[in-house]
């Protein structure tokens, strides 16, 4: 029945405009002939807006994050970052990964600095760019310490740091809190929201809370599970300048949560 | 951003404290291992088994009268060539395996059969493909070394971690980077735990072309005083290749930690 409601559902319009940072046209993925992880994505991205992709396990945002970072190949379909064709990773697109993906042999400073130092910049001004990043998500005094020293929040702390050193305009970001506990989870995501009003980043997030993908989006695309197809855009209209607790119970935010959810609900059996 | 929640765990125990406890228990082991010796060979377990004073008596003379550094002077040739052959080799070769899939399939099977099999058999053989000298001692060091230093790179680098590739391809690393600067860091524990095994293979491979192929070296002053009946002075020549062996496996542990790994660094 769950799945006969979906397809009654109309797939959510492209919404191209030049408006648009990152443009998503008819991707689709197959991992073997009959195993689709994602079917005719269209999508657009809002410049400056944080966008967050979200669904249960298996339906495919994380693959498609990794496509628009180009670290995949689609098998049919385009994207377009600046209207200019993704063929592999750029400059303007930064990855905050999931385990975090420290190098373990570096201090906190070589790692924040190392997309720098991949572009070959002298030491002492990579170093000092990262230095300023590490300050800006608060890990000011931690730059001689290495991963292991930290704790998962902060780790990832050092993994959004390293992306915000390259200035990108894109930051994708894979499940960046699902690793830490609560209480830090949602410590980072008032310091996420609070870093992104001073840089003005475009963000593609990926979650699979609903809560969080409320808290934090302008824009939340909801994609049904395999193969992943765009189901529908929720845009919660939430005030950001309001504090945390007033978000959490303003009508805006318990009702996208209570949309989504009831949404998702479809997929279960 | 405001300061993280969490906090780093304090260490209970300042570094310098804890690397003076360890060397206590370290010594402690040394002591234990010693003095059982001291004790077996005053027993006496047979006849033909000094006591720890008597052998370090015996090392002190033949330190002192020139014969271990006579005999080191011809076991660390072949030792040194075939070691440096084999980790150049088993390094480039074994870091190729791991990079792709068809050094892989050529190399795997051979260097699994020479892993497996029990090398040491085969070095008999060696003297009739390379005669006595020293190149038949290096080939012995080799093919006892190679395989292990081989494999060991092979899995290392097979096994990095795809998230730090990934990591690095999407901060645009070329190739050559992310072969340098992730891939070799990640695989280096496990290509120097493969090169310590190698090393101590490599001293194995020495010892027994001394002992089977050419009788001189570290491996003739064990074979001549036991057929003498110096029982001490042919602990004292075992003991030094032992002791000889671990330091040089020691050291390159070491060397792992400061060139590759620092966050290791007072780990211990």
């Amino acid at each position: 029945m769950a799945i006969a409601e979906q397809n009654t559902i109309p797939l959510a319009a492209p919404t191209f405009s030049d408006n648009n940072i990152v443009e998503v046209k008819g991707v689709s993925k197959f991992y073997e002939p009959d195993i689709q992880a994602l079917l005719d994505i269209n999508l657009g991205f809002p410049k400056g807006q944080m966008t967050t992709l979200l669904g249960p396990s298996g339906c495919g945002k994380t693959t498609l994050l990794k496509i628009i970072a180009g670290l995949l190949e689609p098998t049919e379909g385009d994207v377009f970052v600046n209207g200019q064709l993704v063929t592999g990773p750029g400059p303007e697109r930064a990855f905050v990964f999931q385990d975090f993906a420290l190098m373990p042999w570096a201090t906190v400073l070589r790692n924040v600095s190392f997309g720098l130092e991949l572009r070959g910049m002298a030491k002492d001004e990579r170093y000092e760019i990262a230095r300023r990043y590490i300050t800006n998500v608060g890990l000011e005094g931690f730059g001689e310490k290495y991963p292991h020293e930290l704790s998962g929040g902060m780790r990832q702390r050092v993994g959004l740091a390293r992306a915000m050193a390259v200035d990108a305009d894109v930051l994708m970001m894979d499940e960046p809190f699902s690793a830490v506990d609560e209480q830090t989870r949602r410590q980072f995501q008032e310091d996420l929201l609070n870093l992104l009003s001073i840089e003005k980043k475009t963000v593609l997030f990926v979650t699979h809370s609903i809560e969080e993908a409320v808290y934090v989006s302008d824009q939340i695309v909801l994609l049904s599970p395999r193969p992943g197809r765009i189901n529908k855009t929720v845009r919660p209209d939430i005030d950001h300048a309001a504090s945390s607790d007033e978000i959490r119970r303003g009508k805006n935010y318990l009702d996208s949560v209570e949309e989504i959810w009831h949404e998702l609900k479809g997929y279960l059996e | 951003m405001s300061s993280p929640s969490a906090s780093v765990a304090t260490p209970i125990a300042s570094p310098s404290f804890r690397i003076s406890q360890i060397t206590i228990w370290r010594v402690l082991s040394l002591i234990l291992l010693f003095g059982a010796w001291e004790i077996a060979g005053r027993v006496p377990i047979s006849i033909a088994f000094p006591t720890f004073f008597e052998t370090m008596s015996s090392l002190g003379t033949m330190i002192i009268d020139g014969r271990m550094a006579k005999a080191y002077a011809k076991t660390l040739e072949p030792l040194v060539i075939g070691i440096g052959l084999s980790t150049a080799f088993g390094i480039i070769f074994g870091v190729l395996m791991g990079l792709s899939r068809k050094f892989q399939w050529i190399g795997e099977p051979i260097f699994i059969v020479m892993q497996a099999a029990p090398m040491a058999a085969l070095i008999p053989l060696v003297t009739f493909l390379y005669g006595i000298g020293v190149a038949a001692k290096v080939v012995a060091v080799v093919i006892l070394a190679a395989p292990i230093i081989v494999l060991n790179c092979f899995r290392a680098v097979r096994n990095a971690s795809p998230s730090l590739i990934q990591m690095c391809q999407s901060f645009q690393g070329s190739q050559i980077q992310v072969i340098r600067k992730v891939i070799i860091p990640d695989a280096a524990p496990m290509m120097f735990s493969g090169l310590r095994l190698g090393v101590a293979a490599g001293f194995i491979g020495v010892i027994l072309a001394e002992l089977l192929i050419t009788p001189n070296g570290v491996g003739d002053l064990i074979t001549y005083h036991r057929s003498v009946a110096e029982y001490a002075d042919m602990y004292a020549a075992i003991f030094s290749i032992v002791f000889f062996a671990a330091v040089t496996v020691g050291l390159l542990e070491k060397a792992e930690v400061t060139i590759f790994r620092p966050e290791k660094k007072g780990a211990a």
